[in-house]
């Protein structure tokens, strides 16, 4: 049997996440791949569909509820269960480190599932890598703004160049064993409670 | 300034009210003062505190009382070993109903007094007549298959007479999302922990029939679960722990300290929720909805009536529970691993060195205790009970195969 041959149910609320998984399992050669980000009517989905295999992300709340279904539901009719193989430890350890999780049909041989399994790792992790860096180039940004902003209040109120204003905010967050931006920031926060240093 | 603790212990939490010992013992410095650096981690699922308790991510986590068992029995997925030394708490729980359901009991001769058997009696006659008339079965919902609020509303219903799987559907359904499934209609009622029943009464979706305080009184909810490896491996870390949350556990029972308390559990890293929807679990006073309201002896007990003291009766009982829905059959190796689970051993050898009040005994007859009864223990006074089921029946954990063969189904 091919790779595609196997029914895929991906289960995550975060779409973007989802959709790069998708397109992973596609690039691999899977062609029924189905992705759902509302667990509402789940157990119908799963009866129409039978998947072979489910990929969820662990932060779904609804893993108990889901996990009680793969085991009892009248839904449900191959039983279902979790990815794991004490042997495996480390793919386990680096499924719940990335956040997913697989459920696959009984009988299903391990070498079928373990490539998706670490292909929904990779992902994972990719997809985290990226939120981080989003979250750090959104947070620089935010920095430099305040900055900039402690910069124009200690040129107009000290009379400084922006070079010798941005050289006293380095100098004190060294003295200070402190950031840069933490530092602006408390200088924007007492010039606003000081009054109308900035001639707002 | 803090010193470098001695001690590095990770902790798993659902955001649920008795989860309120652990949390107080990291960020009211209980475990500081033992020498712990305790980091708290909310969880979405009772699954992931289970996944990361497996690989050691958590040494130990606020667990469902049957959790525990459930593992060490291989019950669930990533099944690790893991013991009970210290309980969280008694009681807690609600049985919650939509507003059409209660008409419906009413209808029936249900009044709002929280009684298990009139509410009980009310909600079977109400079935009946709703499978005579052709509709679909009521849905109820559960937080978890290996749950107290499982096997407690499985036991209130077969007690009244309904069977829990012929007569009903039970679903499971996480806490937070139990009044909206509610609201919407997806649902009929369910058992859960506070304040998702009091949020319920206060949205004006629900009415709180019964409560777990009355249907076991001073019955067993939460523990802490332990990497049994863990353990082994780190034992003065472990008794510290117990000792730290035992200082809390006596915090969180001072009625003094329920408001700080109240507003420590509402801030958004735990559980989010206003400050006055934690007040109904620490005072017992419930509003159940249309303006009534009770007082509940008793509802929530996080310390008083050796409430941390993690019974083996009470993980036996669960374990009947089990073996009566089907979970697993009844075997001398099940009852074996059931029996080892809960570790008095552990949480009287960490507290020894207090001198508090500790039970003589590591099980008791459960329902055996009418009223609140001083019982012989080492150290100070220990009040216990009373601790009765609502039927009246009594459990022996020496007689555990005549009390799963009295609840076999006919």
């Amino acid at each position: 049997m091919s790779a595609g041959s196997l029914t895929i149910l991906v289960i995550d609320e975060n779409r973007i996440r989802a959709s790069i998984i998708e397109a992973g399992l596609r690039d691999a050669g899977h062609r029924h791949v189905t992705v759902v980000h509302d667990v509402a009517g789940i157990a119908r989905r799963i009866a129409e569909l039978e998947p072979d295999v489910i990929v969820i992300d662990l932060e779904n709340p609804n893993r108990d509820m889901l996990e009680n279904m793969f085991q009892l539901s009248r839904a449900v009719k191959r039983p279902i269960a979790m990815f794991v193989d004490r042997s495996d430890q480390a793919s386990i350890e680096a499924a719940v480190d990335a956040g997913v999780s697989a459920y696959v049909v009984d009988g299903l041989k391990k070498e079928r599932i373990k490539p998706i399994l670490d292909m929904a790792i990779s992902r994972f992790n990719a997809f985290s890598r990226m939120a981080r860096e989003l979250e750090e180039a959104r947070s620089e940004l935010e920095s430099r703004k305040v900055v900039d902003r402690a910069k124009g209040i200690l040129m107009k109120s000290r009379g400084l160049s922006e070079e010798a204003a941005y050289a006293l905010l380095r100098k004190t967050a060294m003295n200070q064993n402190r950031k840069i931006a933490e530092i602006a920031q408390s200088l924007v926060t007492a010039a606003g409670l000081l009054g109308p240093l900035e001639g707002e | 300034m803090s010193t470098t603790a001695a001690h590095q212990v990770t902790a798993g939490f659902m955001p649920l009210f008795d989860s309120a010992v652990l949390v107080a013992a990291g960020e009211m410095g209980f475990a500081a003062r033992e020498g712990i650096a305790l980091k708290l981690h909310r969880e979405t699922s009772w699954a992931n505190i289970r996944d990361r308790i497996a690989i050691g991510h958590f040494d130990v986590a606020h667990m469902l009382g049957p959790m525990p068992l459930a593992c060490s029995l291989g019950l669930t997925p990533l099944a690790s070993e893991t013991i009970v030394p210290f309980s969280l708490g008694l009681g807690g729980n609600c049985v919650t109903v939509s507003n059409a359901i209660w008409e419906g009991m009413a209808a029936h001769g249900a009044v709002p007094d929280l009684d298990p058997a009139r509410a009980g009696a009310a909600l079977g006659a109400l079935i009946r007549e709703r499978t005579a008339a052709g509709r679909e079965p009521l849905r109820f919902a559960v937080v978890h298959p290996h749950s107290g609020h499982n096997y407690e509303l499985r036991y209130w219903l077969a007690a009244c007479g309904i069977d829990p799987d012929r007569d009903i559907e039970i679903v499971i359904v996480p806490p937070p999302f139990m009044t909206d499934a509610l609201a919407a209609g997806r649902i009929d009622g369910y058992c859960v922990g506070e304040p998702w029943n009091s949020a319920a009464v206060a949205a004006g979706t629900g009415r709180i029939v019964t409560v777990k305080a009355l249907l076991w009184r001073n019955s067993p909810e939460k523990v802490i679960g332990a990497r049994r490896a863990w353990a082994e491996e780190n034992p003065e870390t472990l008794a510290a722990l117990l000792r730290a949350l035992h200082h809390s556990a006596r915090w969180c029972q001072n009625p003094a300290n329920r408001s700080e308390l109240a507003a420590l559990m509402a801030r958004p890293d735990f559980l989010g929720q206003p400050e006055a929807i934690q007040m109904p679990i620490l005072t017992g006073q419930l509003q159940l909805g249309a303006g009534e309201a009770r007082n509940i002896e008793d509802f929530f007990l996080p310390f008083d009536k050796a409430a941390n003291f993690p019974w083996k009766s009470h993980a036996l009982w669960f374990y009947t529970q089990m073996v009566r829905w089907g979970q697993l059959p009844h075997t001398p190796q099940n009852l074996a691993i059931a029996r080892d689970c809960y570790r008095p051993d552990l949480y009287r050898s960490a507290l020894k060195p207090l001198g508090v009040a500790l039970p003589g005994a590591n099980a008791k007859v459960e329902g055996a205790l009418k009223v609140a009864t001083p019982v012989g223990s080492a150290g100070a006074s220990l009040v216990l009970g009373p601790d009765g089921f609502f039927d009246g029946q009594i459990f022996d954990p020496d007689r555990i195969d005549a009390y799963i063969a009295g609840q076999k189904r006919a």
